[in-house]
């Protein structure tokens, strides 16, 4: 038990030491990074938590896929960010009001919030008898399959629209146009000459 | 304070959401951090669900937390999309910038 709230101690100041981090460092780069941290960290609580599907799925989307989506772009994009950091302080009043303001109200709501008498908060986690992700994959492809569906439709339409956004199509660079291959007649492209003895033809005359 | 609780998790879950509405007033320039401090807020909604989930033995707020990321990797995806055609177009990410709409 003691080992058990230590590592939670412990990843908890690291999720929340690398979130200050992100939205206070310097270079964009770092923030990146420290997001990546962030990931890393809320996933061990997952999986402490005994959701390990969660864990591993958060460490694939958010590390694998976003902060390196992130990464990509930030390191893409030529431009001095230091000069974006200015007026930081300027909105810092202001920023840490509301914030104080929003996290007083979220406290206040946690701790003076009572379950309902039919909500049972298992004190102690029951074992369960199959892992994790084969419950998890149970109920998702049988009470959940409409949502899972749409979900992955979600995914396909933002694929579809991120291509469409970042396309750019170059006059430069010659494509294949497919009509016109396909139409072009025989009149347009042989011409049948009478070549005179000892003269040959010019071409393009 | 040695047993770890749902409030424990709760209490985390309020902290990083804070600091991710915090991110989002100081960076007002950046529009890459504001992203990152929407992810992290989407985090911290992630933390909330996992734990009620393993707290009231229910399973449902796991398979929420997977539609919670999957909107939030498209959402990812279409913003730093939109920002790479912004950079393109007025080749800064200066928030103040992105004014051409007001008519």
């Amino acid at each position: 038990m003691l080992a058990h709230a230590i590592i939670f101690y412990f990843f908890s100041f690291v999720v929340i030491a690398s979130s200050v981090m992100v939205i206070s460092s310097k270079n964009t780069v770092h923030a990146v990074f420290f997001l990546i941290l962030d990931f890393v960290s809320v996933a061990c609580l997952f999986i402490m938590l005994g959701a390990e599907f969660l864990g591993m799925i958060t460490l694939i989307v958010y590390v694998g896929a976003v902060a390196v989506l992130f990464l990509f772009v930030v390191m893409m994009i030529n431009i001095n960010f230091s000069e974006l950091k200015t007026g930081f302080l300027d909105y810092l009043p202001f920023g840490m009001l509301i914030g104080v303001v929003i996290f007083i109200e979220l406290v206040m709501m946690i701790s003076a919030w009572k379950y309902k008498a039919e909500f049972i908060v298992t004190k102690k986690i029951a074992k369960p008898l199959v892992s994790n992700t084969e419950s998890l994959g149970m109920i998702i492809y049988t009470d959940y399959i409409l949502f899972f569906q749409i979900s992955g439709l979600i995914l396909l339409v933002a694929m579809i629209g991120a291509i469409v956004l970042t396309f750019r199509r170059k006059d430069s660079l010659r494509r294949q146009d497919i009509t016109t291959q396909v139409s072009r007649e025989r009149d347009e492209s042989v011409e049948l000459r009478d070549v005179p003895n000892f003269k040959g033809v010019k071409i393009n005359d | 304070m040695i047993e770890i609780t749902l409030a424990h998790y709760l209490f985390l879950s309020a902290v990083v959401f804070t600091i991710g509405i915090i991110g989002i007033f100081l960076n007002r320039k950046n529009v890459i951090v504001i992203l990152m401090s929407v992810e992290l807020i989407l985090i911290a909604v992630n933390i909330n669900l996992v734990s009620f989930s393993v707290y009231l033995n229910d399973l449902v707020g796991q398979v929420f937390t997977m539609f919670v990321l999957t909107v939030a990797a498209a959402e990812a995806a279409i913003g730093l999309a939109i920002l790479v055609v912004f950079f393109r177009n007025k080749g800064s990410i200066h928030v103040e910038d992105i004014n051409s709409l007001k008519g």
